[in-house]
């Protein structure tokens, strides 16, 4: 199976990949490969977008239109993209930092728009690329390069962040997840609007080895105690969901017009319907 | 499972980077590191086909194949 995905939609002279030994990129590349199986994609009509950074590597391994763009700014690239062309899928994937740092005026604002573009976010919790400084989403009291004592800030929610923020599809898995995770990158893809997921990667190069994980398999088994699916979490205080991470669908709404749609409506309306 | 009953794991040396979460997750026991730290299939026969080796590996070095299909 996988490697009937990987010839039909990587780039296979660039592999293997450059990704550390057990570093969670690569599983979300491959849950991302049999997510495009699941929906058919169209690679003549899909254009793969990324910034920069360890996550952002993506994009050289796919073998579609790819534009691996500047640090932060993907969703810019992708908003304009699909502007002009709403006949192409247009899928953006970013690190934390990428999204949430560097990038979070992007970010909020393509949630906010509803524009049919669909992010994922590969959440390793650290810069990666650049030798572990803490992101918005390093845990509380976590090591890295700028936190030696500890993170003294709270982490930011990136999913609540998207719901606040108007996105219309947003759900969450973990690397350990990797069969939920290929449902959900498979009905982002089928989304009507703006679609993110959140998926929860691990270092274990920059952030594992700081925060006394052994070895990548310890990282992937601590996201699987971690973890509450949606519902049961519905029925949990927030007390108890306290340090966990809630996976699934988190919101799906599906009467919204996206974008380009109102875009286009508001042009024929001011051409006097000629188009 | 009769139908998948002809598949087996198999590795593929050149892309395994040898990260251990294979081993450590397969319920049927049977992926161990060989001498130059790459997965490796002590026992075939047991495997159960779940499938959680070749979606959890990063690198796409583990795959369910027909039996007797070498990659
Ligand atoms: C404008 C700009 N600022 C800073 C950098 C340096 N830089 C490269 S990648 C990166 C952060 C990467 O972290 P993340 O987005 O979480 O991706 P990861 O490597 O963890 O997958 C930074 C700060 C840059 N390339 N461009
Ligand atoms: S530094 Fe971390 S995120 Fe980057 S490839 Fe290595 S393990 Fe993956
Ligand atoms: S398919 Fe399941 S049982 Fe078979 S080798 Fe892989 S993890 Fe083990
Ligand atoms: S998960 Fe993949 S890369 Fe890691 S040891 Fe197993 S086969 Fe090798
Ligand atoms: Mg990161």
């Amino acid at each position: 199976m996988i490697g009937e995905l990987t010839n039909k939609y990587l780039r296979m002279d660039r592999l293997p990949h450059m990704w550390c030994p057990g570093c969670g990129h690569g599983i979300a590349l491959g849950a991302l490969l049999r997510a495009f199986d699941r929906v058919k994609i169209d690679k003549d009509k899909t254009v793969i977008l990324s910034g920069i950074g360890c996550a952002s590597r993506a994009v050289g391994y796919l073998d579609f239109s790819t534009v691996h763009t500047t640090h932060g700014r993907a969703l810019a690239f992708a908003t304009g993209l699909r502007l002009l062309r709403d006949d192409v899928k247009v899928i953006v994937i970013m690190g934390d930092g990428d999204a949430l740092a560097i990038g979070g005026n992007h970010f909020i604002h393509a949630c906010r728009r509803n524009i049919d573009i669909t992010a994922i976010v590969l959440n390793n919790q650290i810069y990666g690329m650049t030798g572990g400084q803490s992101s918005p989403t390093t845990p509380q009291s976590r090591l890295s390069t700028t936190t030696p004592y500890g993170n003294f800030a709270r982490a930011f929610d990136f999913c609540n962040l998207a719901i606040g923020a108007g996105a219309t599809y947003v759900a969450r898995a973990t690397a350990y997840h990797a069969s939920l995770m290929t449902e959900l990158y498979a009905n982002a893809i089928k989304h009507h609007g703006f679609s993110f997921v959140e998926t929860f990667t691990q270092c274990p190069v920059n952030y594992g080895r700081r925060n006394k994980f052994p070895d990548p398999a310890s990282m992937l088994q601590y996201m699987k105690d971690i973890s509450v699916p949606f519902k049961v979490a519905q029925n949990m205080g927030s007390d108890e969901l306290q340090g966990k991470i809630v996976i699934g669908e988190l919101i799906k709404e599906k009467e919204d017009v996206e974008l380009n749609e109102v875009v286009r409506e508001r042009i024929m309306k001011f051409r006097g319907g000629a188009q | 499972m009769s139908q998948s009953s002809h598949l087996e794991p198999v590795v593929n040396r050149a892309f395994c980077k040898g990260c251990g979460i294979c081993i450590e997750f397969c319920p049927a026991n049977i992926l161990e590191f060989d001498e130059q730290r790459k997965c490796r299939v002590t026992d075939p026969e047991k495997c159960i086909k779940c499938y959680q080796c070749e979606m959890r590996c990063p690198d796409f070095a583990i795959e369910l194949v027909e039996k007797g299909e070498k990659k």
